[in-house]
């Protein structure tokens, strides 16, 4: 894209990003406090898929001063091979695409909802005021990680933890730096968006997550962006979005070939390049749920023969793999198991032909 | 103390100390003290077998926290519970039926029971555990 037609692109989104900023969006992760309390508001997520690498970017809030405790953990399909900043628009102008900027500004006050083994640190980043942690554990191992790391867990943190480490080990945990935060001058409300890239042959994205440590009745709202090279079949699949804004479920709001023009100004965004010129499917599903109801992920098979993985999806336990030392014992018993059956028939025939010593 | 009266000493020492050492050791033995197995996981109670109990009845639980996080073990009726819920204390030092029991640990508690028939809580008082649904009715009869 030309420079001046960027420029023309990012004051036409300029006004939108001013009004947005101030709608507080959380990462699709959950959120952990000191005291118990989660105060969890709309998350706006993009999970893009293009080429076997799934583009997660979403947005970190800046809960205060004070709030030093605050964290977030995110379930992550496979190990990230970067952890970047994301883009200064990406979210905003994929809700732009999909709610003209007067209703989004009406939404915008109604958007806050009140609300063993050691871990491997496989690496840590920082992202302005973020500290970034990439993990790999499992759920009991996650979980000491973080408790050691002053993160408050919730009750039901051991059971979500193991149901997201059984199917990926790999977790990420984002946490501001309070003295960085007020070095730069990081305004509570004020969101770092980042963009994590994981090469995976199974896309899906967290939504468990977000019920972490919320009542059952809890309404959960979030806003999930898809961006894949066809058209994607999800597990659950989302229902039609019937026009009220109570619809309660996973709601497709949209999907349909992505604009060129959406394409272009999300392209132009920092560390955005991949977007192609045309051909992405746009998917807009808003999840709308109560905590109680959201013990799923959202897995997604874009591929086109629709058959998204429901062990992906939460409903189904992996099968579980067989430890290679217990597989080598195995085989170890079957070949002596073989080996004695083709003895004893060699020494029937022998003893059935005669053969046996004379008496 | 003469030397007598030093041996006199001695031996009631010794007899006293032998007839603990013997009490003691009918109370270990005694069948009455029941060892219950009790797993925190997932921020439950698992509790291996009956969770009932006999009036009057020694229980040893031994106690295992599977979970990341802190549990309590808390035995008592609702007022008990009621106090935990409301109180301040943030660790219990272990004492007949209370516990705090950190992330991962094995720990122990003997509690003897009522011996009124009826029924006491199990409960864990760590915040947002008791409503989670960290509760295990025991009944006493």
């Amino acid at each position: 894209m030309r420079p001046g037609r960027i420029a023309r692109r990012a004051l036409a989104i300029a006004p939108l990003f001013v009004l947005l900023t101030a709608v507080p969006a959380l990462a699709c992760g959950g959120l952990v406090t000191p005291n118990g309390t989660v105060n969890l508001v709309r998350t706006t997520t993009l999970a893009a898929y293009h080429r076997g690498i799934e583009h997660y970017v979403t947005s970190f809030e800046f809960a205060g001063k004070g709030a030093g405790e605050v964290g977030s953990i995110v379930p992550l399909p496979g190990v990230p091979t970067k952890v970047v900043p994301a883009g200064e628009w990406t979210l905003q102008r994929l809700l732009q695409e999909v709610q003209p900027p007067t209703l989004r500004f009406a939404a915008a006050s109604e958007a806050v909802v009140p609300g063993a083994a050691d871990a491997v640190v496989l690496f840590e980043t920082e992202i302005d005021a973020l500290d970034i942690t990439v993990l790999k554990g499992g759920g009991d191992a996650v979980g000491r990680w973080a408790s050691d790391h002053g993160y408050f867990l919730p009750p039901d943190a051991p059971e979500v933890l193991d149901f997201y480490a059984n199917r990926s080990p790999i977790f990420l945990a984002a946490r501001f730096n309070a003295e960085r935060a007020a070095e730069e001058g990081v305004r509570r409300g004020q969101g770092t968006p980042i963009h994590v890239v994981v090469p995976t042959p199974n896309p899906w994205v967290p939504l468990r997550i977000l019920a972490l440590g919320r009542q059952p009745t809890e309404l959960i709202e979030a806003d999930v962006f898809l961006l894949t090279d066809r058209r994607p079949a999800t597990l659950p699949q989302a229902v039609e979005a019937n026009g009220d804004p109570r619809q309660q479920g996973l709601i497709q709001e949209v999907s349909d070939l992505a604009s060129s023009p959406l394409l272009s100004d999300l392209s132009s965004d920092r560390g955005m390049k991949w977007v192609p010129d045309d051909g992405m499917w746009l998917t807009y599903l808003r999840i709308n749920e109560t905590a109680a109801n959201l013990q799923h992920d959202l897995a997604i098979d874009a591929s086109g023969y629709g058959q998204p993985d429901p062990v992906a999806a939460g409903y189904v336990d992996p099968v579980p793999v067989v430890d290679p030392g217990i597989a080598r014992g195995l085989w170890f018993a079957l070949g002596a198991l073989v080996v004695l059956l083709v003895l004893g028939g060699i020494e029937n025939r022998r003893r059935s032909s005669g053969g046996g010593l004379p008496a | 103390m003469s030397v007598a009266g030093r041996r006199t000493v001695a031996g009631i020492t010794f007899v006293v100390l032998a007839a603990a050492a013997a009490v003691g050791a009918v109370a270990a033995a005694s069948p009455d003290v029941r060892t219950v197995h009790v797993r925190l996981e997932h921020s439950r109670f698992v509790v291996d077998g009956d969770p009932a109990v006999r009036p009057g009845d020694t229980v040893r639980y031994v106690v295992e926290n599977t979970d990341p996080i802190a549990h309590e073990f808390i035995i008592g009726d609702r007022a008990v519970q009621r106090a935990h819920e409301l109180g301040t204390e943030a660790y219990h030092p272990p004492r007949p039926g209370e516990m705090s029991v950190p992330a991962g640990a094995v720990l122990e508690t003997t509690f003897t029971f009522p011996t009124e028939p009826g029924s006491l809580i199990l409960g864990c008082h760590i915040p947002g555990h008791y409503a989670y649904g960290m509760r295990v009715d025991i009944p006493i009869g």
